[in-house]
């Protein structure tokens, strides 16, 4: 998913923040149930920042997965798979156990880390590695589209057999062919979710329908907006007419949009532009509407007693999606093709998803939900019906040109 | 060899010809010291230096670049981000004044007035040192909460018509130089402490005995043989918040609080432009030295040190 911080924090703020909650969740432990509401609701009324520190004393170290289970080879033999903090379903030891159940049925041992806290810093550490062909240290991540999507075009991710994972078949038909991966042949669908708009339901009791709303100067100096510039600036091009996903735009929308925010920020209606941290502004009261993402502000309702409302823009959100990719240098590809299979066999990813509360890619997964959590199974962030799904399009991909030049024209307008 | 005589004989040149010659000990004292010094910071420099002149591939994809001797990146670099470097020295000056403001009298405190009370000075000290014990990110982002809009501090301030209505103090300049002033006040106050510390009470009570005011006796006496503390103080503040970046991007906004260590975040993580991202960190560099050099033959410390 994405959660980049801002620009400057990335890596140790994201490790620490994920530490923090990991270990605030252990601390926890008390709190029965699975899935993430109930540790949230047992977690509520605790500020974040107390948990954060008062987890902090406690000891580091990536949580081993599937250890329990007997037999099996050493660690330097199990399937190392990078994601990302609260991507997968835990419980109150610690351990995961859709992956237990994996390493119970096919023998292999899965060496799960959250180690991926952001896409760039992410590809920072191991680009140096892939470029000359050396094991980065997993065999399985966990990337966002666009950044899926360069290691694809540059050969770093590995082909997949598609025959030997019949269960890949459930994947949802709108995710089935993607732009940067005709036919998924080296990427599948982990989890998608919307970017949309956030507000504080007492401080906007009208609620937010357009990204206008966020530009109403009552609001000013208390809106922020994403430092991830696919969904700040796709949102504003959507409103601006633009068809996100479509090729027919270029410069002259994108430099739109982006004189949009540039205004915003530079007559002050914008407070900050924030990563994942906007959250904290809306719990502490500095922001009071933001541009965010959907499995936060779900995160976000189970802590403050539902007091975030989330909206889809009237003129279209985007939706993103994180990828799984076999790294070019690792040897585990089977291994990894039998773990993906077993991820999109519905009632895993029904269990996954109860817990994550993000969009699942699998179908069937919503029925397989009556028996994990029937109160989940009307829910539109995770099982999002026809109509919710043409709100939201995905940010076409871009050339590596535009990319970099976009990039950069953005990183200026936010002052970094 | 040369190098080592000199050190050894700390340029009394007389002295030299009744000097044993150094033995070869000294170079196997010094080798893991050299050894660190060759790996962890000239070859990290050296490379530092060489990614500042690439330049990209051509036709190649984001973040590929090329060995070339492209000074201009230099030139490029400084042209568009002059005013964050700037504003990273006028920062970090700012934050350096206030913690000696604030950190001198808590050192003077700790190291005079609470003399002969092992115990006492002794529980000043940690609680100096005491927020180091938890993570300098997540005090800072407890920062965030503590000056939030709907916090106690601004509504008090707004109560006693000391803040408008409707202004803030996080996002802005004001909240990331007090961010910096917080986070590096202890390195401000230990080595003033330290050479207050060491302070002889006699000079103090002959200053009074030749009728000198406590002001004078403290500007004439005390003040000066704090200056080491002082200028260390300085150093520790000042070089360290120059390249801060963790400040400026949780307590800043937007416009008008980016410093330079974020700029090179930006460009080295969400760009990948490494050769922009050296060559600032080159320029910061090489600032920092000016800037402590000059300061440093100013203050006419080269002994005191």
């Amino acid at each position: 998913m994405p959660r980049p911080l801002p620009p400057g924090t990335d890596p140790v703020v994201a490790a620490l923040v994920a530490h923090g909650r990991r270990a605030a969740r252990a601390r926890r432990a008390a709190s029965a149930g699975l899935s993430r509401r109930q540790f949230l609701l047992g977690a509520a009324g605790t500020a974040g920042t107390a948990a954060l520190l008062a987890a902090c004393g406690t000891g580091g170290g990536t949580p081993g997965a599937g250890g329990t289970s007997g037999g099996g080879g050493g660690a330097g033999d199990a399937l190392r798979w990078a994601n990302w903090t609260l991507y997968l379903d835990q419980d109150d030891a610690g351990g995961y156990p859709t992956l237990q159940a994996f390493t119970e049925q096919s023998g292999i041992e899965v060496e799960y880390s959250e180690d991926v806290d952001d896409n760039d810093t992410f590809y920072g550490k191991v680009q140096g590695q892939l470029a000359n062909g050396q094991d980065i240290g997993y065999d399985l991540v966990t990337l966002t589209d666009w950044m899926a999507a360069r290691w694809i075009r540059m050969g770093y991710a590995q082909t997949l057999d598609r025959e030997a994972m019949p269960n890949t078949a459930n994947i949802l038909p709108g995710l089935a062919d993607v732009d940067f991966d005709p036919g998924r042949t080296h990427s599948l669908t982990w989890q998608s979710g919307f970017g949309g708009l956030a507000w504080d339901t007492e401080k906007v009791p009208g609620g937010m329908a357009t990204v206008s709303d966020l530009w109403n100067p009552e609001y000013r100096g208390r809106i922020e907006v994403l430092s991830e510039m696919r969904d700040t600036i796709g949102l504003i091009m959507a409103e601006q007419g633009v068809d996100i996903a479509g090729p027919d735009w270029g410069d002259a929308e994108f430099g739109a949009a982006l004189e949009v925010l540039r205004e915003q920020i530079a007559n002050g209606q914008i407070r900050q532009v924030r990563g994942n941290s906007y959250a904290q502004d809306l719990v502490s009261g500095d922001a009071v509407a933001v541009i965010g993402w959907s499995g936060d502000v779900t995160a976000l309702n189970f802590e403050n007693d539902g007091r975030f409302g989330f909206a889809i823009p009237e003129s279209g959100g985007t939706l993103w999606s994180d990828n799984l990719l076999v790294p070019t240098p690792s040897s585990r590809v089977e291994d990894a093709q039998t773990l993906i299979d077993h991820y999109y066999d519905p009632v895993v990813a029904a269990q996954v998803a109860a817990y994550v509360n993000y969009i699942t890619p699998v179908q069937g997964a919503q029925e397989a939900m009556a028996d994990v959590d029937p109160s989940l199974v009307e829910e539109q962030l995770i099982f999002p019906d026809e109509a919710t799904l043409s709100q939201v399009k995905v940010f076409r991909t871009l050339t590596p040109e535009e990319e970099e030049r976009y990039n950069r024209d953005f990183l200026d307008v936010i002052g970094a | 060899m040369s190098l080592l005589t000199g050190l050894g004989a700390g340029g009394a040149v007389t002295a030299a010809p009744t000097r044993r010659p150094p033995s070869r000990a000294y170079w196997w004292l010094l080798l893991p010291g050299l050894v660190y010094l060759a790996l962890f910071f000239v070859v990290p420099v050296g490379a530092l230096l060489g990614t500042s002149l690439y330049v990209p591939v051509p036709g190649g994809d984001v973040g590929q670049y090329q060995p070339a001797f492209a000074v201009g990146n230099y030139a490029d670099a400084l042209a568009q981000f002059w005013p964050q470097l700037v504003r990273s020295f006028v920062f970090a000056f700012l934050a350096t004044v206030v913690t000696l403001v604030v950190g001198y009298p808590v050192a003077y405190a700790i190291a005079v007035r609470a003399r002969g009370r092992p115990v006492l000075q002794g529980l000043l000290l940690v609680l100096v040192v005491a927020p180091f014990f938890t993570s300098f990110i997540l005090r800072t982002i407890a920062w965030r909460q503590i000056l939030a809009d709907d916090g106690f501090v601004v509504a008090s301030l707004q109560w006693l018509h000391l803040l408008p209505e409707g202004a803030r103090l996080t996002a802005t300049p004001f909240a990331v130089v007090c961010g910096l002033a917080y986070n590096f006040l202890p390195f401000m106050i230990l080595p003033i402490y330290a050479s207050l510390e060491r302070l002889d009470p006699r000079l103090v009570e002959a200053g009074a005995d030749l009728y000198a005011s406590p002001m004078t006796t403290f500007r004439t006496v005390t003040f000066p043989l704090s200056l080491p503390g002082v200028v260390g103080g300085t150093l520790l503040v000042f070089i360290p918040a120059s390249g801060d970046y963790v400040n400026s991007s949780l307590l800043g906004n937007n416009t008008n609080t980016a410093m330079i260590g974020q700029v090179v975040d930006a460009r080295f993580f969400r760009l990948l432009d490494y050769p922009t991202a050296a060559s600032l960190s080159v320029v910061l560099m090489l600032a920092i030295l000016l800037l402590v050099a000059a300061y440093v033959r100013r203050a006419g410390t080269e002994e005191l040190l």
